[in-house]
């Protein structure tokens, strides 16, 4: 799964949805892949709205990638920041999770990644 | 000016929703003149003949579009309405390499009487040499005949349209994801053809986020990126996406197409208890914060060919051992979580409430389900306040048949609080699969009364 995909991924446990703790999930013994992907500006201007960028930052750093700004870029200035858009492309785009874990730092719950597909099937006293 | 869109003539009630969804993403202003679902030609009003060509360019139900000359009940009348509002035009292709043809529906005309068709149309003056193949310009005479026209000794068809070609639909794209040639597919893989159409209404498109919630084999999530959108999926098998974990897997599908780099992320995870990010509904958000999706494509389980499970147990009173062993259990990564029977009902309405939380404004959910034809045992249209049915076009089979249901997300501000206020939950309380299901119950006794 693209790196991408964990800013859209919270804890599934319905009690963890209401703690900020829940989200990002943080990986653990991530393997990282990368794949070579065609950037698409308009793509990237288009999922920016809908990023959580507190969350992108955590994620970025926790999985090694340079620190990515406080704030961030308006639609305008990705535009135009070619390093930015590449940046965020290889980042977003390109690099894949293949195996490892997520983890929810609310419950603790750990997601297992196996060949770059998730589980989040919880266990009926979760549910 | 006018425009003829040649359809094909086969799920007739997809087709002008389709064009419908084409004209939307491709920001073409387009009137419907005339159109119904008994022929496959179909007159609308466009700003431009590019316009025209753009809007048919990736359509899987139409054929061709063509600059619409002239049209009558007779010759003659397509001859004087040609003369009236194009001979300005003729000069253009005085020179160009031509092709005449005709194409008749439901009758047909033998070389002669053709070649003496085709020739009364010499007033047109043309002088350039005649190509059969890769002509510049291409002139084609439609007949709708009456149905069963040759047997019934029928001489001429009861209507004519005489145009200019312009451009082709993308039929040949059915034939690239053709599911017999699909090196992964399991029993229920949506064809090739309904996906893409599904897609299409769906709006998919280059930057686009989509997303099935049902994903199976990635029929959906295929279609999707072939239109250049990036396409996420979820299941509650996670079997049916790593499939043999060698060469058939949903992956390798999208390497088979070439389509891997849009392909976002699949995760096994089950929709009622969904890891997807969320924020509650409202009446004044800004349209885009929190919400994730341009559009959301599925087929859900009917529970009939394929079951519909969501995660919990059954009975935990028979089986109160259940939940302790899977507590002591779970994290073994052989745990296979229990599962229940759902409300085939609530599942819609799961589907719907998911939708309007984590599509954008005007993002579309486009989803398959199923009715008995049979009025008495048909199942209603689910609604939703924050959803607008956009087209509701149906596949029929012999005693029931799936609909494929679009709605649009519409912006806070427009949705009604008292609606969703009235909304209830609907619940319901059976256990079993046949009282959860109206359709799957239907299904087994044979939708007889």
């Amino acid at each position: 799964m693209k790196v991408l995909t964990l800013n859209f991924l919270t804890c599934a446990v319905k009690t963890c949805k209401a703690s900020s703790d829940s989200f990002p999930l943080h990986p653990k013994d991530a393997e990282l892949a990368s794949d070579d992907v065609e950037l698409n500006p308009q793509l990237l201007v288009n999922l920016l709205p809908r990023i959580d960028w507190n969350a992108l930052r955590t994620t970025s750093t926790e999985l090694g990638f340079p620190q990515l700004p406080e704030q961030p870029p308006t639609a305008e200035e990705l535009q135009a920041d070619e390093k930015m858009l590449k940046d965020l492309h290889t980042l977003l785009m390109e690099t894949q999770l293949m195996e490892g874990k997520l983890v929810c730092g609310h419950c603790g719950h750990e997601y297992a990644v196996r060949e770059g597909i998730a589980n989040f099937l919880l266990p009926s006293h979760l549910v | 000016m006018d425009y003829l869109i040649r359809f094909s003539q086969s799920h007739e009630t997809f087709r002008l929703p389709e064009i419908e969804a084409l004209a939307v993403i491709e920001g073409i202003d387009m009137k419907v003149v005339s159109y119904s679902l008994e022929s496959p030609f179909c007159i609308v009003s466009l700003p431009s003949s590019a316009a025209a060509k753009q809007l048919i360019q990736r359509s899987i139900l139409a054929m061709s579009v063509h600059e619409l000359w002239g049209s009558g009940g007779d010759l003659s009348t397509v001859h004087s309405h040609v003369r009236e509002t194009t001979s300005h035009l003729w000069e253009r292709y005085m020179t160009c390499s031509f092709k005449f043809s005709i194409d008749s529906y439901q009758g047909s005309r033998t070389a002669d009487e053709k070649v003496s068709i085709i020739n009364s149309f010499a007033y047109l003056g043309f002088a350039g040499p005649i190509r059969m193949r890769g002509a510049d310009e291409e002139f084609t005479l439609f007949e709708d005949w009456e149905w069963n026209s040759t047997p019934l000794g029928i001489p001429d068809p009861k209507y004519y349209y005489f145009g200019r070609y312009l451009g082709s639909g993308a039929r040949d794209l059915p034939k690239k994801l053709d599911l017999k040639k699909r090196r992964y597919i399991s029993t229920t893989s949506m064809d090739a053809e309904l996906a893409l159409v599904t897609a299409n209404l769906a709006l998919a498109a280059p930057g686009k986020i989509m997303y099935d919630p049902f994903v199976g084999t990635g029929s959906f999530p295929i279609a999707c990126a072939q239109f250049g959108a990036v396409a996420f999926g979820s299941d509650i098998d996670g079997r049916s996406i790593r499939g043999d974990e060698k060469n058939r897997t949903l992956k390798g599908n999208f390497e088979q197409y070439g389509l891997l780099g849009r392909l976002g992320g699949m995760f096994t995870a089950d929709l009622t208890n969904s890891p997807i990010r969320r924020v509650p509904l409202r009446y004044d958000g800004d349209g885009v914060t929190g919400r994730l999706f341009d559009g959301i494509v599925c087929d859900p389980p009917y529970g009939v060919r394929e079951g519909l499970r969501v995660l919990g147990v059954r009975d935990p009173e028979k089986c109160p051992w259940v939940i302790p062993k899977g507590k002591e259990m779970y994290k073994d990564p052989d745990f296979i979580p229990p599962r229940k029977p759902y409300s085939f009902l609530a599942m819609l309405d799961s589907i719907l409430q998911f939708s309007a939380e984590t599509l954008v404004d005007h993002g579309r959910l486009s989803f398959w389900m199923p009715t008995a034809n049979d009025e008495n045992q048909e199942i209603p249209v689910p609604t939703h306040p924050y959803l607008e049915i956009v087209s509701i076009c149906t596949q029929s089979f012999n005693k029931w048949s799936r609909r494929l249901i679009t709605y649009r997300r519409i912006p806070d501000v427009e949705v009604d609080p008292r609606a969703m206020k009235a909304r209830e939950e609907r619940i319901s309380i059976g256990k079993t699969a046949d009282e959860l299901n109206p359709f799957r119950k239907a299904y087994f006794s044979k939708f007889e009364a």
